[in-house]
Formats: C-alpha cells, sequence, structure tokens
C-alpha cells in the first residue's frame, strides 16, 4: 500500500491544477516542491493523467534546467556565475567548494547526499557580486574563506 | 467594477496626516541578502521598548511613525538601505545595532547620524537629493521604488496610480491609446528596441474576440536585474502597464512570465494581483467601463531562450520553450494561435506614464530616435554598483565616473585608469573600450558600433579582467542555453567554446583565431532566433577590440591579465617567506605546506590559484605569474 501512497501528493497537484496539459510546467513544480526531484514514474504518471505522452513530459522536464531528474543533497548551495559575479571571480569560489567538498569534476552531489552545488546564471543580486544561495539564504561578497566558513558550519549543525 | 480611486487617495492621504516620521526600509534582493529583514524587525521592537508609537500599514486607525518595506532602492553594494522621512535621509549599511541610535537621534531628536550616512572623499552625504549616485540619475520609471511600500495598492493609487489606466479605459479608444505610445517614440526596453506603439497597432488591426498580453519578466540575462527590481519595487505598475496595453488591443487576458529565480518577485507580483482583483482594478467592466482583463502568473522554469517571445509562449502553453520561426509573429497568431502582444516588463511600467503626462512631455528626455530613460544595471568593477536610470543619450563617463564613482581594482579601491572595458547587452551584446567613453548611448549608435542596449546590464571591468575569458564565459552561457533546434547554435557555438578553451588553456594553434572567427560569422546567419544569431556578439567584439589578448594568449602562451589559471602558477618566493603561516592557515583547499618559521611551498596540484593566499601575505613573498 505505501507505494500507492506516495502518488497521494501528487494526484492532489493534478486535481488543483485541473488536470490540464497546458499547466505541465506548474505540476512539475509543484511536484519537484514536494519530492525535491522528479522521479522517473512520477513522470510517466503525469503523463497518462494528463493524457499526454510520456516523450513530450520527459522533453519538458529536461529542457528546463530547473528540474531535475536526479535526488538532490539536503543542502542546495547555489553560485551565481552571471558576468557580474564572474568578473568577480566567481569561478574560484566554485573550484574551493568542490575541492572542500571532494567532489569530481562532473560530481555535483557528495555521497553522504548532504550538499548540492549547482551553478545558476543570474540570481540577480549583481550588485553584491559574488554572490551564492545556501539552502534560501543570500551571502554576497562571498570569499573563498567565507565559504568555507559557511559549510563548516553547516556540517558541524549535522554532526550534532 | 467601479473603482472609486478618488476616495481610496484621499482615504490614504488623511491616513499620513496622523503619521509623523516614516522609515522605509528597502527589502530588495540586494538588501535582505545583507541582512534588512533582521534591521526591519529591530526597528519594530527597539520602537517599541522606547515608547515610539509604531504602525506597520497605511490605515485609518494608524499613527505615530510607519516602518514600511519598499522595493529595491538601487543603491544595493551600500545595503541595507533606510530611509527617515520627511527629511529624506538616508542611512547606508545599517546593522542591528544601529537601529537603537537611528531612532534616538533622528526619530526622537531630529538629529542626523552622520556616522551613518554615505560619504565619499570625507564629504558627508544626507540623503539621496546630495548623494552624487542619485542626484546625477533621472529616476521616472523606477522613481517609486523605494519610496513606497511595495504591496500597498492603495499608497501607489495615493501618488496617482491607476489613474493612467482609468483614463485609458474612459476616456481613450484603442486607437488614441495606440497613436499616443506611438507618438512618444517608446521602443521595447527588453532588448529589441522595437517601437511599442507600432506592436500595439498590428495586433490591435487582427481580427477575432479573443487576444492576449504577455508581460516578459524572463530576465535571463546575466547582470541585469531591472525587470525584478521593478516586480519588487513596484508591481502595480507593471499591473498599469498591461491593462492599458490590453484595452489597446482588445485583450482581455495576460501573463506575467517571471522567472522563478526571482523568488520575491513572484510572490509581491502574486500578491499584487489579489490585492488588484480585490478592489476592481483588475477583472470585470474596470472603472464601469466594458473592459474587463484578469491577469495571471507564470513562474518560468530556467530557461534563458524563453526571453525570445515564440519560445515564452511555447512554455506558457506546456511545451519545451523552443523558438519558432517568425512570421507569423506573435501580434498575428501568439498564445493558443490568437494574437498577442508581449513587452517586456520596464516597457510596460512605462507606459502608464506616458498616458497620464502625455506624449510630448515623455519626449522631451532622451535623443530623437531613442526616447524617454532607460534602466542599467550597473555592476563589476565600480565603486557604487547598482540599478540606475538616465536618459538615453547619457554617455558612458557620466555613468561610470560621475554616477557609479569611478573604477576600482581587485581590492575595492577607485584606481586611476583601472578602466578597460565595459560589457554591455549581456551574451547578445558587445563590449565597449575608453574610444567609446564620451558616446551617447542609444539604440542606435550601439547598433553602430557592434554593441546594443540589450535588457540593460552594464558590466564595468578592470584591467586585471582577462577579455578571452569574458567572451568565454558568454559561449558557456549561450552553448548552454542554446535550445538545440538550429545545428549552427547547437554545435557552432559547442565548437566556439572548444576553441575558446584551446586559447585560454594554451593549446590554441595560429588558426585557431581564423576559424573562431569564420565559425561566428555562420553562427550569426545560421541561427532563427535572437539567442544564436547575437550569440557570437561577444566573441567579435572582444576580437575586434582586444585582438592582441587573443594574440598574447595563443602566441605567447601567455594571459596578459594573469587570470587564465592555465597559464599562470602562484608561487612563494623563498627569500621573502618568513614561515608566519598566515597563507597556510587562509588556504581554503589546504594547498599550502610548511611549518612555523619554516619556507611554506604551494603545491601546485592541489591549487585552485584562488589568489587568497596572495591577499593575505604581508610580506609579499607569494607571486601570480
Amino acid at each position: 500500500m505505501e507505494n500507492y501512497g506516495k502518488f497521494d501528493r501528487v494526484c492532489q497537484i493534478l486535481e488543483e491544477n485541473g488536470k490540464d496539459k497546458a499547466k505541465l510546467i506548474p505540476i512539475l513544480q509543484a511536484v519537484q516542491d514536494v519530492y525535491r526531484y522528479l522521479p522517473e514514474e512520477m513522470l510517466a504518471f503525469i503523463a497518462s493523467s494528463l493524457n499526454i505522452s510520456p516523450a513530450r513530459v520527459y522533453g519538458v522536464a529536461t529542457f528546463f534546467s530547473h528540474f531535475t531528474l536526479k535526488p538532490k543533497g539536503k543542502h542546495i548551495i547555489k553560485v551565481c556565475d552571471g558576468t557580474a559575479c564572474h568578473v568577480k571571480k566567481s569561478t574560484l569560489l566554485i573550484d574551493a567548494i568542490k575541492t572542500k567538498l571532494k567532489l569530481g569534476a562532473s560530481e555535483m552531489t557528495t555521497k553522504d547526499m548532504l550538499f548540492t552545488i549547482e551553478t545558476v546564471s543570474c540570481l540577480g543580486a549583481c550588485g553584491l557580486a559574488p554572490v551564492m544561495v545556501i539552502d534560501n539564504d543570500v551571502h554576497g561578497q562571498v570569499t573563498p574563506e567565507k565559504v568555507s566558513k559557511l559549510i563548516d558550519d553547516i556540517m558541524k549543525q549535522e554532526e550534532k | 467594477m467601479n473603482t472609486d480611486l478618488d476616495k481610496i487617495s484621499a482615504k490614504v492621504k488623511d491616513a499620513s496626516k496622523k503619521i509623523n516620521k516614516r522609515i522605509i526600509l528597502c527589502a530588495g534582493t540586494g538588501c535582505v541578502a545583507n541582512g534588512a529583514l533582521k534591521v526591519y524587525d529591530a526597528f519594530l521592537k527597539t520602537a517599541k521598548e522606547l515608547n515610539i508609537e509604531v504602525c506597520v500599514e497605511l490605515k485609518e486607525e494608524s499613527k505615530g511613525m510607519l516602518v514600511s518595506q519598499s522595493g529595491c532602492q538601487g543603491f544595493c553594494q551600500m545595503g541595507p538601505l533606510v530611509s527617515v522621512l520627511p527629511e529624506d535621509i538616508l542611512y547606508t549599511k545599517v546593522k542591528v545595532e544601529d537601529v537603537k541610535e537611528i531612532l534616538e537621534k533622528s526619530i526622537i531628536g531630529g538629529e542626523v547620524v552622520e556616522r551613518l550616512c554615505y560619504s565619499e572623499n570625507g564629504s558627508v552625504y544626507k540623503g539621496p537629493n546630495e548623494i552624487p549616485f542619485y542626484k546625477k540619475q533621472h529616476r521616472h520609471v523606477i522613481k517609486q521604488c523605494g519610496r513606497i511600500a511595495a504591496e500597498d495598492i492603495e499608497e501607489y493609487i495615493s501618488i496617482g496610480g491607476y489613474y493612467a489606466a482609468k483614463k485609458a479605459c474612459l476616456e481613450m479608444s484603442a486607437e488614441d491609446i495606440c497613436k499616443e505610445i506611438l507618438d512618444s517614440g517608446l521602443r521595447g526596453r527588453g532588448g529589441g528596441g522595437f517601437p511599442t506603439g507600432r506592436k500595439w497597432e498590428l495586433t490591435r488591426v487582427q481580427p477575432g474576440p479573443k487576444k492576449y498580453v504577455i508581460c516578459n519578466g524572463d530576465e535571463g540575462d546575466p547582470g541585469a536585474f531591472m525587470d525584478r527590481s521593478v516586480l519588487e519595487g513596484n508591481p502595480h505598475s507593471v499591473i498599469e502597464g498591461m491593462i492599458i496595453a490590453a484595452k489597446a488591443i482588445g485583450a482581455d487576458e495576460g501573463y506575467v512570465y517571471v522567472r522563478t529565480e526571482y523568488h520575491l518577485a513572484v510572490e509581491r507580483m502574486k500578491n499584487a494581483i489579489k490585492k488588484a482583483n480585490e478592489i476592481g482594478v483588475l477583472g470585470k467592466n474596470l472603472f464601469g467601463s466594458d473592459h474587463s482583463f484578469d491577469l495571471h502568473v507564470m513562474e518560468g522554469a530556467g530557461a534563458f531562450v524563453c526571453g525570445e517571445e515564440t519560445a515564452l509562449i511555447a512554455s506558457v502553453e506546456g511545451k519545451r520553450g523552443m523558438p519558432t520561426p517568425k512570421p507569423p509573429f506573435p501580434a498575428q497568431s501568439g498564445l493558443w494561435g490568437k494574437p498577442t502582444v508581449i513587452n517586456n516588463v520596464e516597457t510596460l511600467a512605462t507606459v502608464p506614464l506616458i498616458i497620464k503626462d502625455g506624449a510630448d512631455t515623455f519626449k522631451s528626455l532622451g535623443v530623437p530616435t531613442s526616447t524617454g530613460t532607460k534602466t542599467f544595471a550597473l555592476t563589476g568593477h565600480v565603486k557604487n554598483t547598482g540599478l540606475i536610470e538616465v536618459p538615453f543619450g547619457t554617455t558612458l563617463r557620466q555613468i561610470i565616473f560621475d554616477i557609479a564613482g569611478g573604477v576600482t581594482d581587485d581590492t575595492g579601491n577607485v584606481v586611476e585608469g583601472a578602466f578597460k572595458a565595459v560589457q554591455i547587452g549581456g551574451p547578445s551584446g558587445g563590449c565597449l573600450t575608453a574610444e567609446h567613453l564620451d558616446l551617447p548611448l542609444d539604440f542606435d549608435s550601439l547598433r553602430k558600433v557592434g554593441a546594443m542596449v540589450g535588457s540593460g546590464g552594464l558590466v564595468v571591468m578592470n584591467q586585471t579582467t582577462c577579455m578571452v575569458n569574458v567572451a568565454k564565459f558568454f559561449m558557456q552561457f549561450t552553448q548552454h542555453e542554446s535550445c538545440g533546434k538550429c545545428v549552427l547554435c547547437r554545435e557552432g557555438t559547442r565548437q566556439m567554446l572548444l576553441m575558446l578553451e584551446d586559447i585560454t588553456e594554451g593549446r590554441a594553434t595560429e588558426e585557431t583565431i581564423p576559424l573562431l572567427e569564420k565559425l561566428a560569422h555562420t553562427v550569426r546567419v545560421g541561427s532563427l532566433c535572437g539567442l544564436g544569431k547575437t550569440a557570437p556578439n561577444p566573441v567579435l567584439s572582444t576580437l575586434k577590440y582586444f585582438r592582441h589578448e587573443y594574440d598574447a594568449h595563443v602566441k605567447e602562451k601567455r594571459c596578459p591579465s594573469q587570470s587564465c589559471t592555465s597559464l599562470i602558477n602562484i608561487t612563494i618566493d623563498q627569500d621573502k617567506c618568513i614561515g608566519c603561516t598566515a597563507c597556510a592557515r587562509k588556504c581554503p583547499v589546504g594547498a599550502i605546506k610548511g611549518a612555523l618559521k619554516e619556507k611554506h611551498i604551494i603545491d601546485q596540484k592541489t591549487c585552485v590559484k584562488c589568489g587568497v593566499c596572495v591577499a593575505t601575505c604581508k610580506f609579499g613573498a607569494i607571486k601570480r605569474g
């Protein structure tokens, strides 16, 4: 029964959007808010509920960068790599975080599922470049030292 | 509904008579990141402790001191910003600890806390009327952002809001509105610069009862945040512009498309629409006329290409955001195949001003072919970053040196001769150099020198910025954001990116640059939409003005700005190192080895070349090169 239970929220979201296929993007956004990613079986379920092909749902889910098909870590670090942040050397921050979290070149999530690092194109807080968002807190004028400390703080919190 | 604007306005004005002081906190994204909400809480708490009568909303029963949150006030780097009215004092970088002093001195005592005022070269500036950053601007479209409580519809009405919508609904025909906007010379602020009046007229003449208005708030250009600031700071001005646009073309439904990354803007817009429906400026029979208008918010899902009209429409319809060929233009066949007008946020926020004050007043600012004002997001290596608004025709020199206070080095100090270039127009734009400092900024003059106004991102770069790296950055961006429909955009940008990587990583040969140039021209011709057509611009423009930097990377394997990490090493001068361990403690990746009072060594394999050690060493022992 518990397998059926996990579809409850999806059914509710589909109902809220009137099972309207034009609302596919808002539906996927709501589903991702609940599960923190888009599980594959959900995509197929959404497709049949909206009476559209799974290919179309998969196409939309992979087209937009906001959607993810892989589970993400508990804490999400978004480093802005917009123009203003880039000229203020945000790539060095990314390198420093990846080294600090012992992530390989193509790895984005730590093995213990504690952190996921993402780069975003622009957070619109260019006046404070370089900018980074950890979970929902925006940090401005970040330096490699500052980020190292922020990560240490979270790790300490988690150990408690 | 026949909304009585005069009554609401009178009510607000009566209520404000009982307010003797007002504190406005900037609650834009930048200031919130700097802790503005904590400062807001501290004001409320401390005011109670000091027995100051305090309220947070402008209601009939309000009296004493009003504390409100506004949208972005533009001076982001100096945040959190706190304004004290009626004296019009602006306090910068306000911390929780400063709140008590502000309340005691400015609210109770009527004095100015000078240490919190903006100062430059030893002079203290009390408020926006004195601060050079504000004084040299012409704030029209963003005038009210930061002066009113962003979410208070009644306050917006009390400063003349929704009167233009009322005028359009009751006193003007659709043709009149289109003509007024055309006469004003308003051109689209989203990048294209197409005359707004003509766009509306083309949609107006289409047959059929169902038409749509879409507000394009998919501000994807990295380095641009004008639309965010308007949506956060004055959402009702955008709604009002949309009501007028809808009346002009005969639409009864609209969408505001906002990037999902702009969390606060989405929330504020949703809230604003809800309130507008409540008092009847949205909905059926506006102001008693036969014009009805419904508005929805649609959140984007993170695709730059959706800033393109046809791609945006596809994504509102629940499809992948891929552009389609034009014609048919959205004016003929847009959302669900119906005639649709799509305008940028700033364009729509400008419309009520034109309807209210007339086309001639609007035209009095700017230059004949580019009328009115333009907001720019000013960022990068300048003293004062933030959001500014100036008339078209203002020169770069005025913006960078008068408003922004000059170009800074990497540590943030203004330095003579630090200016290298300005990137304008984001990934579709180009760069301008010292020779363009006196060029008047407008749609046509910029196009002539290979750049564009774009949506208005101005990124100032100093001498430590590598221009090849900048071009590579934009190519990475467009390559990642290409939707994949056109082969030349999808594969061409990829090959261009690989070539730029070869150049910055020291693998390029003599043939690389000519090949890169040739491919750039091919991608420009062979792509369907604006994204691909303009993707090569940053490369072509840096090649035009900074070819010597490309040559240095290729021929000498040297990065003149010492910024490309593959071409530099950071080393410790063994003669100068005294073994203080400061650098080793600061190194974020633990690449520096050495015990106290022993010479330190950098492990080149682990080093990410972030430069923290260079800045840390007090003995000048650590060198890039």
